[in-house]
């Protein structure tokens, strides 16, 4: 760690239409080093990597690489200079063999025939010295498990004359033993002088496996540090940062007199998914904010989705107080049993991206009622009407297809369709993300109003100002773990952030 | 104003069909007589509409499973199998030209496409398999069980009752006209009075959303092809019954192809999502007109597949709307440059 770094990136600036996503941004790498890039969802670091690898031109700044200035403008090219990526999504082809996936696009070749037996004996080789993986390169890659998957994924990158991997979330859909094993490779690199780009949302892997910190805010450059000077808390406050306190106007949830209803809605013993979620058990009353706080990846969302259906759990009892007392086996059981789902996949699990405002709002409304039992037109441009006016849908046309409206529109088009199935729960995962500060403020305070007239909400979010304002109970998950469940009088910004932070 | 009406999802289908109709007025001028002959009506239009028949109720069939995301290539199949059952059932019974043998033998082939459709449905919606090879199996093999029922020969029958069907009049019209426009109306009906639609267009447009609103998708999509399968067994119906006999080798051949092409031709994506049953009536007209028309302007029937496919290139082109932008900019400006689809790339 004496020498200088392989790569150097100082001043690097981003914008993309109007929105800056890097603002002097520096960056270093040395030989021998895992680097942990750390930030919250949006702080940058997808961008600092495509930027890195050719997918994105920076607008300003300065790339050296081995002292050299570095000018990427393709991956491709960034191969060449010696800059690979394994991105967190393997993507191989899983019916090649194992050595035609390491060699693919560069097969040795004479006279143009592709030589097999030479290929599989690099392939072999390669993995075995560099790797110390044995395993037999001609059967096909889909035979292998996601974790051999992710190592030829590795040996792919290393083919070329790699200075610099990047690995993109290796880790989220590995288990703890493929970690480990994972990690033994990597220190094996480590030694052989690569320089090691690791980003992940694992807080235990970072202290596991890294030499250094850099971390990201809001594009913004917070700082670099030496993983074993930077205690886990202060990690934690320097990735979430505190929020401009344009919020403020909002009641504290502290003050609110009536918490729950003390009559019990929810309740999942020992519910479990594998590689989702570990083991947790719940209780929700009705009338009461539950936050789940953890960073991304932490198991939020998968856990939530077990309480919808949405996944099925692998273990456990689930149990509602609800219409039909029916187990919770898909979506439609849930809604049945007054459970709402606002997904955090604005695109792809929410919208129905060719309807309307109006048939989007009224679509679990009627799928509720069957075929037959139609809502009337009029009735649902009343209902369409209803809510855009209560909660401020812009534009005011119901007829518009809702992939023509704003982020923040199609999550209150969303909201609104749940909120018409006036549901005992209401799960609320991320409503916030990507939307700007006034919808942000109109939404919270939704939520405090529904939980007044007796809706229990589950509030998903990665601004932890928000959980801890909104919060009656605040469920702490770390590690795919529900890890602590803290009362009204624990609940404080900092309490919070030591349990995510989990020293 | 004309914004308007471009943006209009029938405009286009109706533009190309005006045009061929256009072609024959100029090329054709008998084209458009019709006159009345023993109380029935005569003319090209009138036999664009009979002929047409057929392929017009595949392809309302064919609309819904295309708007599932699906696509079903063993309607032309489903012709000639309904057509085979009916066609054996009569000509085994009695008195052929009686009512109850004729409304028996349009119950069994209507009940073995529902059976038929259902098993299509089951094998997307259920064992997941995708539309394509799922309805790919009974394309082929459907072939195999319509020869089957008529034991590899054409079976032929005289039933005046069976032949009202395909061949009979009603108020001066063809009475297949009569049963395109009552599966049409219903159709709509079904679809746009219950929320049915709704969820055809929901499940098509993202699948994943919609099980999580709570629509059942799976029951969607199977009963979409069942609905398929039972137009195209009506319209199995209709082109035996036309001319009297069953001909498990060539009806219906390459029905799903004409139909597909009036789906899209009417304005329905082939990813799913929005459809549009009266765009895809102009489709199957399109295509039937030009099918018409290439015959009685005497093209040489060696060619008359390279003319057809002409058209329908054209005729895509036309409906395209990145083709038309292009067409547009450059028309506007000459020397465009590629910088769009390099960023597109990178």
């Amino acid at each position: 760690m004496n020498q200088r770094p392989i790569l150097e990136m100082r001043g690097i600036h981003k914008r993309f239409s109007g929105f800056a996503a890097l603002s002097n941004v520096s960056f270093r790498l040395f030989p021998g080093e895992v680097h942990a890039l750390m930030g919250e969802n949006g702080a940058g670091k997808s961008t600092l990597i495509k930027v890195l690898t050719g997918v994105h031109e920076i607008d300003e700044g300065e790339i050296q690489l081995d002292e050299r200035r570095l000018h990427v403008s393709s991956p491709y090219e960034a191969q060449e200079y010696g800059i690979s990526t394994v991105y967190q999504e393997v993507n191989l082809c899983s019916n090649l063999s194992v050595a035609e996936n390491i060699f693919i696009g560069r097969e040795p070749r004479r006279f143009g025939r592709i030589l097999w037996k030479e290929m599989n004996r690099r392939a072999k080789q390669l993995l075995e010295e560099r790797l110390h993986v044995q395993i037999d390169v001609t059967l096909p890659l889909g035979a292998y498990s996601v974790a051999v998957q992710q190592l030829v994924a590795i040996a792919r990158a290393l083919n070329i004359s790699a200075k610099v991997l990047i690995l993109d979330e290796p880790t989220s859909s590995l288990d703890q033993n493929e970690v480990r094993e994972l990690f033994a490779v990597m220190r094996k690199l480590k030694e052989q002088g690569l320089a090691i780009l690791f980003v992940t949302h694992f807080l235990d892997q970072v202290y596991e496996i890294s030499d250094r910190i850099t971390i990201l805010r809001s594009g913004e450059f917070v700082g670099e540090y030496m993983t074993r000077d930077l205690p886990r808390i202060e990690l934690v406050t320097k990735m979430i940062g505190k929020e401009l306190e344009q919020l403020e106007q909002l009641p504290n949830q502290a003050k609110r007199d009536a918490v729950g209803s003390g009559e019990q809605f929810l309740e999942a013993r020992g519910l479990r998914r594998n590689r989702a979620i570990e083991a947790f058990d719940l209780t929700i009353e009705r009338g009461e904010i539950i936050g789940f706080a953890g960073l991304l990846g932490s198991g939020r969302t998968e856990a939530a989705r077990l309480l919808f259906g949405a996944d099925r759990a692998d273990q456990g009892v689930l149990r509602t107080s609800g219409k039909t007392g029916a187990p919770i086996d898909s979506p439609r059981a849930a809604i049945k049993q007054g459970i709402a789902f606002c997904s955090e996949n604005r695109k792809t699990e929410g919208i129905i991206a060719d309807l309307s405002v109006r048939e989007n709002i009224i679509l679990a409304l009627q799928a509720s009622r069957g075929w037959f039992r139609t809502i009337s037109r009029k009735r649902q441009e009343e209902i369409a009407d209803e809510y855009i006016q209560k909660i401020n849908i812009n534009p005011k046309n119901p007829e518009i297809l809702i992939r023509n409206l704003s982020g923040g529109n199609q999550q209150k088009v969303l909201l609104a369709r749940w909120l018409l199935m006036q549901p005992d729960l209401l799960i609320l995962d991320e409503p916030t993300r990507g939307i700007d500060i006034g919808a942000k403020t109109e939404i919270q305070k939704l939520v405090l109003q529904l939980s007044q007239e007796g809706m229990a909400v589950l509030f998903i979010s990665s601004e932890l100002e928000e959980v801890v304002r909104v919060s009656d109970r605040i469920a702490v998950l770390r590690d795919r773990q529900l890890i602590s469940m803290m009362e009204s009088d624990e609940i404080s910004h900092e309490n919070v952030m030591k349990a995510i932070a989990g020293r | 104003m004309w914004q308007r009406m471009t943006k209009h999802y029938l405009f286009w289908p109706l533009a190309a069909l005006a045009v061929l109709l256009l072609f024959n007025l100029i090329y054709n001028p008998g084209f458009f007589s019709i006159r009345i002959q023993g109380g029935h009506l005569y003319g090209s239009l009138i036999d664009i509409l009979n002929y047409g028949s057929p392929l017009m109720l595949v392809s309302i069939g064919m609309t819904l499973v295309i708007a599932t995301g699906g696509i079903d290539l063993s309607v032309g199949s489903l012709v000639a199998i309904s057509g085979a059952v009916a066609c054996l059932s009569i000509s085994q019974a009695t008195d052929q030209n009686s009512l109850g043998a004729v409304i028996m033998a349009v119950a069994m082939a209507l009940g073995l496409s529902i059976v038929l459709g259902l098993w299509n449905g089951l094998l997307v919606a259920g064992a997941g398999i995708q539309p394509i090879i799922a309805t790919l199996i009974l394309m082929v093999a459907g072939r195999g069980i319509a020869q089957l029922i008529t034991s590899g020969q054409i079976i032929t029958i005289s039933s005046n009752t069976y032949k009202y069907i395909g061949a009979g009049w009603l108020l001066l019209l063809p009475f297949s006209i009569f049963i395109v426009a009552a599966v049409w109306l219903v159709t709509a009906l079904f679809t746009r009075r219950t929320a049915l639609g709704l969820f055809i267009e929901s499940v098509g447009s993202n699948p994943t959303a919609s099980r999580l609103s709570g629509i059942k998708s799976r029951s969607v999509i199977i009963a979409a092809y069942i609905f398929c399968a039972l137009c195209a067994g009506i319209a199995g119906l209709l082109v035996s019954s036309n001319v009297s006999s069953a001909d498990g080798n060539n009806a219906g051949l390459w029905f799903e192809l004409d139909a597909i092409l009036a789906v899209v031709i009417g304005g329905t994506a082939l990813t799913g999502g929005r459809f549009y049953l009266s765009g895809t009536i102009v489709g199957a007209l399109i295509i039937q007109t030009m099918t018409t028309t290439i015959y009685t302007i005497g093209v040489p029937p060696e060619i008359n597949l390279v003319v057809k496919a002409i058209v329908v290139f054209v005729v895509c082109l036309i409906q395209s709307e990145q083709f038309r932008a292009r067409l547009a900019k450059r028309r506007k400006s000459r020397p465009v440059g590629t910088d769009q689809e390099v960023t597109r790339h990178a």
